[in-house]
């Protein structure tokens, strides 16, 4: 393997081949990151109206959820980034395409954050409901009210049990932001094999990228396990390892 | 020991009746061929008419029909009537990566003879000529080039004419912001909706894109040509066995004037899917690279003579 194309000219640009890696990573990583708060936040919200007794707030969370859990991510990109703009008004729509700054960008990020939204709400739900009933009456019985028995009570241990499987969460969407591509942002992936077709050193620039992955995810592995001995309550779960 | 003894005899048997078909042994593609029985031609799924999809999925074209004409010409040399073919779909990504790394033997497509790409992969005679241009919507305001100023162009991956636009964009510094996209049909898309308001492809790519669109008459091609783009079969480098196969049928299509029916079929015939007719007369750089069959690149520069 020869890396030494790295630092030949680009062919448009100005700049090297380094600088189309390094800022495939800027834009992975910044897709990923505004996909995850997004998916965290709305997925959180989602999740706990899942769980509530009133029909009329669970119904809208469920279908959102299957909805968004169903349809393929590859589809929907697509559908955000050419369909939308043609269903809404024609104003909105024409802005949407051509006024908007980095349509690819936002639209990619929207998609990935509120698919992913989806796969939270469904952990959110899962670990609310790993509580035992008896601890949510006792609590409604001491007299809590039950948003004070969310907030008190069932978010805080909620929240660590489901560490382990939200840094799944965390770590998929990073290797789906590349299904970015598709719709032109030039992220890791598309870099590297715009760069594989440059320069025809698919092989070595491909390794680039999956070590690049590989210590992206890594990197994200560690701070949650991190995250998650900080948030530990002692003498609950998970504490017996240690 | 009997055993034994009869499979010896069987493989004596079967290399006596191997040996005087091929005197000398077959290597490379030939020989993949030959062991696999299976013949692996790579396709495009929007480069009309030169290898695309029909309303039943086939993949057809002038460029298929060419392939078709080269297999014919592999049977007989290998003597394999019943050779069978397989399509592999490919984009202008991975039609090098696949072809290289032997999943298609060769590709038929709508593939620019570059003198770049010629130090990975090998080319046939060249069996069209072609240049970039530009289709935009009617009305747009677009004349040339040059008006393309600080708008959105659309282009597809990998392609000689985004090397082309691009090297412009930064020759007269027009601040154009591009929108790459996957393939052809996709890239049209964009202009269809707006995204973008022009699309750089070879022209005869666009013809076939405007006639398949569904309001013809809304878009149109301009331009003056910015690159020369001669198209060939694309196979693997350094295999000069299958190489003089290929070369040999289709110089013999060239020759036989056979090339001509396959021409008018696809260009001043309808075509699937919609029975449009393109009515594109043959170029007169065609008809010489047919009187003289040659796969003669296209320099660094996108242009012929750089």
């Amino acid at each position: 393997m020869d890396f030494g194309f790295l630092f030949e000219p680009a062919f448009s640009g100005g700049g090297t081949y380094l600088d189309w890696v390094i800022s495939g990573i800027q834009w992975t990583l910044y897709l990923s990151v505004i996909g995850w708060i997004i998916a965290f936040v709305l997925g959180s919200i989602l999740g706990v109206l899942r769980t509530v007794p009133l029909a009329i707030l669970r119904v809208p969370a469920t279908i959102y959820v299957e909805v968004f859990r169903n349809i393929p991510l590859l589809v929907q990109m697509f559908i955000w980034y050419f369909v939308v703009p043609e269903i809404v008004p024609k104003a909105a729509g024409d802005w949407l395409k051509t006024q908007m700054p980095m349509p690819e960008f936002w639209n990619a990020a929207l998609c990935l954050g509120t698919y992913t939204a989806s796969r939270v709400a469904e952990q959110v739900r899962a670990g609310i409901q790993s509580i035992p009933r008896g601890q949510v009456d006792a609590s409604l019985a001491i007299g809590l009210t039950l948003p004070q028995t969310y907030r008190h009570l069932l978010l805080p241990m909620s929240y660590r049990i489901i560490i382990p499987p939200l840094t799944t969460e965390f770590l998929t969407i990073f290797k789906n932001s590349s299904v970015a591509l598709t719709i032109g942002v030039l992220e890791l992936t598309a870099q590297a094999r715009q760069i594989s077709e440059y320069t025809f050193q698919t092989f070595e620039i491909f390794t680039i990228a999956t070590v690049v992955y590989a210590l992206i995810t890594l990197t994200v592995t560690f701070a949650m396990r991190w995250v998650e001995g900080r948030a530990r309550v002692p003498g609950y779960i998970g504490t017996t390892g240690k | 020991m009997l055993r034994i003894g009869s499979l010896f005899a069987a493989i004596a048997a079967a290399s006596l009746l191997a040996a005087p078909l091929h005197a000398q042994e077959l290597t490379g593609t030939l020989k993949k061929i030959k062991d696999t029985g299976v013949v692996k031609i790579g396709h495009r799924d929007a480069s009309i008419p030169f290898s695309y999809l029909d309303d039943k999925q086939r993949p057809i074209g002038y460029g298929v029909d060419i392939c078709m004409k080269i297999v014919d010409r592999i049977k007989a040399e290998l003597k394999m009537p019943k050779l069978r073919v397989e399509f592999v779909p490919v984009t202008s990504q991975t039609r090098i990566p696949v072809l290289t790394g032997g999943n298609i033997d060769m590709e038929c497509g709508s593939t620019t003879n570059s003198v770049e790409r010629q130090k990975q992969v090998d080319f046939a005679p060249t069996y069209f000529v072609t240049g970039t241009k530009i289709i935009v919507k009617k009305g747009s305001g677009i004349k040339g080039y040059d008006d393309l100023k600080g708008k959105n162009v659309v282009f597809t991956q990998g392609t000689t004419n985004e090397r082309a636009i691009k090297a412009y964009n930064d020759e007269k510094k027009l601040g154009i912001n591009f929108i790459p996209s996957k393939d052809h049909a996709e890239s049209f898309l964009s202009v269809e909706t707006g995204r973008a308001v022009a699309f750089p492809m070879d022209d005869i790519l666009l013809y076939g894109l405007k006639a398949s669109a569904r309001n013809p008459d809304d878009y149109e091609v301009i331009g003056e040509f910015l690159s020369d783009d001669p198209y060939a079969i694309m196979m693997r480098r350094d295999d000069p066995a299958f190489k003089k196969v290929v070369d040999s049928a289709v110089t013999a299509l060239y020759k036989s004037g056979e090339i001509n029916k396959i021409y008018t079929k696809w260009f001043q015939s309808k075509i699937p899917p919609k029975g449009i007719n393109l009515n594109f007369p043959m170029s007169e750089g065609l008809k010489e690279a047919i009187k003289n069959p040659n796969n003669t690149g296209v320099g660094p520069c996108g242009k012929m003579k750089c």
